[in-house]
């Protein structure tokens, strides 16, 4: 009888040393190792919009800095990459709405603690600029404020591709809260790897050498700017080393890097090169999101997850033995 | 779509009713007259007309149901310790037990302990009404809202479905209904405070386990409730959510414990992570600038 009544402190989770269970690793604070926290309820949408929201941001910084540098071919390409990114974006997020047709519900007010509500609006204006941007790029430069536009687009993009860190990092989520300080420098090297990649292989390479000095450096920074985020957050850093966030994160490193070294190599001189490495970087880009979106999810199903930095707060604090005080290091 | 200003931490009540201000009403769940019948699960399908939940077995002891969510606002956990008692295991006298029997079963203290020294804990969860509500902070359509008497609700006619506050919780009370597309949670039944009503739950509660009343006068309630419940020898009892001075402000529905919060599934030091929203905008900021640095560097820092 005793022997088959499940107890608690004996339901074992995957062996992850270094997390506080009862008196074993593997074993949950929580009874039958349910989860403290809710998993968010977000599909394959969100994941694809932070690649595509970061690509069109960074590709309308790149259009409208190529113009003023007198590169109108690049210019061009790149404005395009915006207003595609920025038409696909807000299909995405609609789609992933319970109640799709109350997607203008997002503007009826405007709130910083929500970054999601911050980022409706940079998301809003971004598109209505890079849409009349392309459109003054399409009459030939009679819109009036076609420029202001395209300057306005350039400079929402900006946060357009770090925000999206905010929204995930201002959640319960253990691994997504504790990585907020080097999320947001994540999210825009994989904009600078994307765009820069994109553009590499649109535009023809006498034109695209701008691009290919994004591609390069945003491929190299999001490789070592995720591995530090990784590394920083300690005994959490579990949910990017097993499972699907684990897959996606070596296949962004491998994609990165070899669409990094295509570009690199051949990028200047032969036209395969580039649009070989502009995919992968695209594809990496787009697979290092898929990494840290999935490990929110791994990260919000172990309660060793959520009960461990608490218990080592209130350990710190001092006011271990009565629970529910945690005051917290701060700076 | 009325005027709504820029709404900052802290959502200003009760001073944005004005007049129709009420004082903060809230729960105290006293888990150790639990007695585990959820009466308090039916009684809030029943009034808040709440789907049916998985009907399935979960052979976890007599918790079918899991968790709260969409279609769960309240939750009675049951969990089975096996813990040694006093005499059973050499550190008290039998006269010690005895007398702490006594006072047990005088103040009402329900931990059911059989020979072999396995027990029950039994605890009714619930939406804990955050004075800094995550949920309501992080929420971009002002679907949830702060009432007149504190307590945090969902406009179920505004809510668009986006799942923001459902991994901002940092108790997963909230979750999406699937074939609704809505997120759906306790209410503390706002229907019924507007008529001078108790929530159904607290209504239904057999033990008085359920307390319903103004918070000010539950958390003095409460204190002396685990005074009792400490000299009675239940030494690891502690409120939960009384605190002012944690993560979330103090809840507005708090707890009396028969161990510690995690032992019921919930977090020990529950932190809104709202709280941390400056720090994570400043970085954010400085990403964008970042940003915005590598590319001026890549146009102009090369040939064309």
């Amino acid at each position: 009888m005793s022997a088959a009544r499940p107890e608690l402190g004996t339901t074992r989770l995957a062996e992850r040393p270094g997390l506080p269970g009862r008196d074993r690793p593997d074993a949950s604070p929580t009874p039958y190792g349910r989860p403290v926290i809710k998993q968010p309820t977000w599909t394959w949408e969100i994941p694809v919009y932070f690649y595509a929201g970061g690509l069109a941001g960074a590709a309308a910084g790149l259009a409208r800095l190529a113009e003023l540098r007198g590169n109108a071919v690049l210019a061009r390409r790149a404005s395009a990459v915006a207003l595609a990114g920025a038409a696909v974006s807000p299909a995405l997020l609609t789609s992933d709405l319970g109640r799709p047709e109350r997607f203008l519900h997002m503007l009826r007010l405007f709130k910083v603690t929500s970054p999601m509500s911050v980022g409706s609006w940079v998301l809003t204006g971004f598109g209505t600029a890079a849409g009349a941007g392309a459109v003054d790029h399409a009459l030939g430069g009679r819109l009036p404020g076609g420029r202001a536009a395209r300057t306005a687009a350039a400079l929402l993009g900006l946060p357009l591709a770090s925000y999206t860190a905010a929204l995930i990092a201002t959640t319960a989520v253990p691994a997504w809260h504790e990585s907020r300080r080097l999320l947001p420098f994540v999210f825009v090297a994989g904009a600078s790897a994307s765009a820069g990649g994109a553009l590499t292989a649109l535009a023809p390479p006498a034109a695209a050498a701008p691009a290919r000095r994004l591609a390069i450096a945003g491929a190299l920074a999001e490789i070592v700017a995720k591995d530090r985020m990784e590394r920083g957050l300690g005994d959490l850093a579990d949910a990017y080393r097993s499972g699907p966030a684990h897959a996606a994160g070596i296949g962004a490193q491998a994609c990165l890097a070899a669409g990094a070294l295509a570009v690199a190599a051949g990028g200047a001189e032969s036209r395969r090169a580039a649009v070989a490495g502009g995919a992968l970087l695209n594809i990496g880009a787009l697979l290092a999101r898929l990494s840290v979106f999935k490990a929110g999810f791994a990260s919000a199903a172990d309660p060793r997850h959520t009960v461990g930095p608490q218990r080592a707060r209130l350990a710190a604090a001092g006011g271990g033995a009565t629970g529910g005080r945690a005051p917290r290091p701060r700076g | 779509m009325t005027g709504h200003a820029i709404t900052l931490r802290g959502d200003g009540w009760p001073a944005t009713y004005g007049a129709e201000a009420q004082p903060r009403m809230g729960f105290f769940t006293d888990t150790s007259v639990c007695i585990g019948c959820k009466a308090c699960e039916v009684a809030c399908k029943e009034w808040n007309r709440v789907p049916a939940s998985s009907q399935g077995f979960t052979g976890e002891s007599y918790d079918n149901t899991r968790a709260l969510g969409a279609d769960t606002w309240r939750h009675v956990a049951f969990v089975e310790q096996r813990k040694p008692v006093g005499a059973a295991d050499g550190t008290e006298s039998l006269v010690d037990v005895a007398a702490r029997a006594e006072a047990a079963d005088r103040w009402g203290l329900q931990t059911y302990q059989d020979g072999d020294g396995m027990r029950w804990l039994m605890a009714s969860d619930v939406c804990k009404h955050c004075t800094h509500a995550a949920c309501l902070e992080v929420c971009p359509t002002g679907a949830l809202f702060r009432t007149e008497f504190g307590t945090v609700v969902v406009q179920p006619d505004i809510c668009n479905g986006c799942g923001y506050c459902v991994p901002a919780c940092p108790f997963g009370v909230l979750d999406r209904r699937e074939d609704d597309g809505r997120v759906w949670k306790c209410t503390l039944c706002y229907d019924r405070l507007k008529d001078d009503k108790e929530p159904a739950c607290a209504q239904a509660c057999p033990t008085d386990s359920i307390q319903f009343g103004e918070l000010d006068a539950l958390r003095e309630r409460a204190g002396a409730r685990l005074e009792r419940l400490r000299d009675a020898g239940a030494d690891q009892a502690r409120l939960y959510g009384e605190d002012p001075d944690d993560g979330v402000g103090g809840f507005g529905a708090l707890f009396l414990l028969l161990d510690e919060p995690e032992t019921y599934g919930l977090p020990p030091a529950p932190e809104d992570p709202v709280r941390d929203v400056g720090e994570t905008w400043a970085a954010a900021g400085a990403a964008a600038l970042a940003l915005g640095a590598a590319l001026v560097a890549a146009v102009f820092g090369g040939r064309r």
